[in-house]
């Protein structure tokens, strides 16, 4: 594997670069790409997502890369099997999701728990900080309670500085402890959804 | 809507699509296909699930994804197929040449006492498939149509795709590989030359 990521991310971002844009960085640079980096650090070259505005940029940066396959899902449980299938070959994913979308992957989650498989989750909290909408409420108080259940780890950021030092952290723990992470990222971080 | 019978023998027809199977990957869908392939010969290219319905061909987008030189083959069932019918729109949108999905087609829900299924009442899932983008979608229910199949997958395609091929509802004796899914992942792995941690 080493060999086969080496070829493919001969010219990524290093780990490096990423504690040097790190320092430099927060107030200089928006969260979005400052996690980019981090996920391409991790060497990630495969995203699975719903779309979600709390994930837009993110989205975005990678459907520039050519180095990193996106796929847009119909639903969100189909982004753990696609995972399951990445690391079956050889390659790191990431499956950028909103809260509601959790709901969406109960018994799927089984596939990666079962199999020991690396999987990275980053959630967009809805139904919590200044919430409109009330249909975003019940998926929003379930989220983590259903994901632990499940037997998944659950990492949480409230601010852009946690976020970056979270996904690290979550992407080291997935893929080489082959631990199964989400983080979720509040509301209060992604602002409240201007109606 | 009418139902397509067929009078092949589930075995015999993953027996043929995997005879000399050179470099493909296999994946399994749960219940009788996982059987089946299991039955025409354990491999270390093959990629057996016990569960997560509905995530088959997904594993299979994956795989294909990461592996673009080694053809995927994932071989499922109706009803797998069916709870990942949204998948089909997923795969079609990267379409990828060096995966086929493999649907038996029994017309039921073999695992769960033989009750009739979606294609049971008429609906066709090849039809679904190219609907959906897939490159090429068909369906096959006689020997002709299988060896036709058989011989595609070792040839190149311009894109994702999928084979229906429709069979006798019956199940045969279970044929089981191994339950301990982190044994069959590392296997898999260990075939195309990645470690474990």
């Amino acid at each position: 594997m080493q060999l086969l990521e080496a070829k493919v991310f001969g010219g990524a971002v290093t780990g490096e670069d990423t504690a040097k844009s790190l320092d430099q960085g927060l107030l200089n640079e928006d969260w979005p790409s400052q996690l980019y980096r981090v996920l391409k650090a991790a060497r990630v070259r495969q995203v699975s997502y719903v779309p979600d505005a709390g994930h837009s940029e993110l989205i975005r940066l990678f459907a520039a890369d050519p180095g990193v396959v996106s796929n847009v899902l119909t639903t969100e449980e189909e982004g753990i099997a696609i995972a399951t299938g990445a690391w079956l070959g050889g390659s790191r994913s990431v499956l950028l999701l909103q809260s509601s979308g959790v709901g969406n992957c109960v018994n799927m989650l089984s596939l990666v728990t079962m199999t020991r498989t690396p999987l990275l989750m980053l959630v967009t909290m809805r139904g919590e900080w200044a919430e409109f909408n009330p249909w975003q409420v019940p998926m929003g108080l379930a989220t983590a309670p259903v994901l632990t259940a499940m037997g998944i780890r659950v990492m949480r950021a409230e601010t852009p500085h946690d976020l970056i030092e979270t996904v690290e952290s979550a992407a080291t723990l997935a893929f080489d402890a082959e631990q199964q992470v989400a983080v979720l990222l509040s509301q209060r971080l992604l602002g409240a959804k201007k109606w | 809507m009418a139902t397509t019978q067929s009078a092949l023998d589930r075995r015999e027809v993953v027996a043929r699509l995997l005879a000399g199977r050179d470099g493909l990957l296999v994946v399994t869908g749960l219940g009788s296909p996982t059987y089946d392939v299991h039955a025409a010969g354990d491999h270390d290219g093959n990629y057996y699930l016990w569960g997560a319905m509905g995530a088959a061909a997904l594993v299979g987008l994956g795989l294909a994804q990461t592996q673009p030189d080694r053809t995927v083959v994932v071989i499922t069932g109706d009803g797998e197929q069916l709870m990942g019918l949204g998948g089909l729109a997923t795969i079609a949108v990267t379409n990828p040449q060096n995966l086929v999905v493999v649907v038996i087609d029994n017309n039921h829900f073999g695992e769960t006492g033989m009750q009739v299924s979606h294609t049971g009442h008429g609906l066709d899932l090849a039809a679904v498939a190219r609907s959906c983008g897939f490159s090429e979608a068909r369906m096959a229910c006689d020997t002709g149509g299988v060896e036709e199949i058989a011989r595609a997958l070792h040839a190149p395609a311009s894109g994702a795709r999928f084979f229906v091929i429709k069979v006798k509802a019956e199940n045969p004796p279970r044929s089981l590989p191994p339950r301990d899914a982190v044994h069959i992942k590392n296997r898999f792995r260990a075939h195309l030359g990645l470690g474990t941690m």
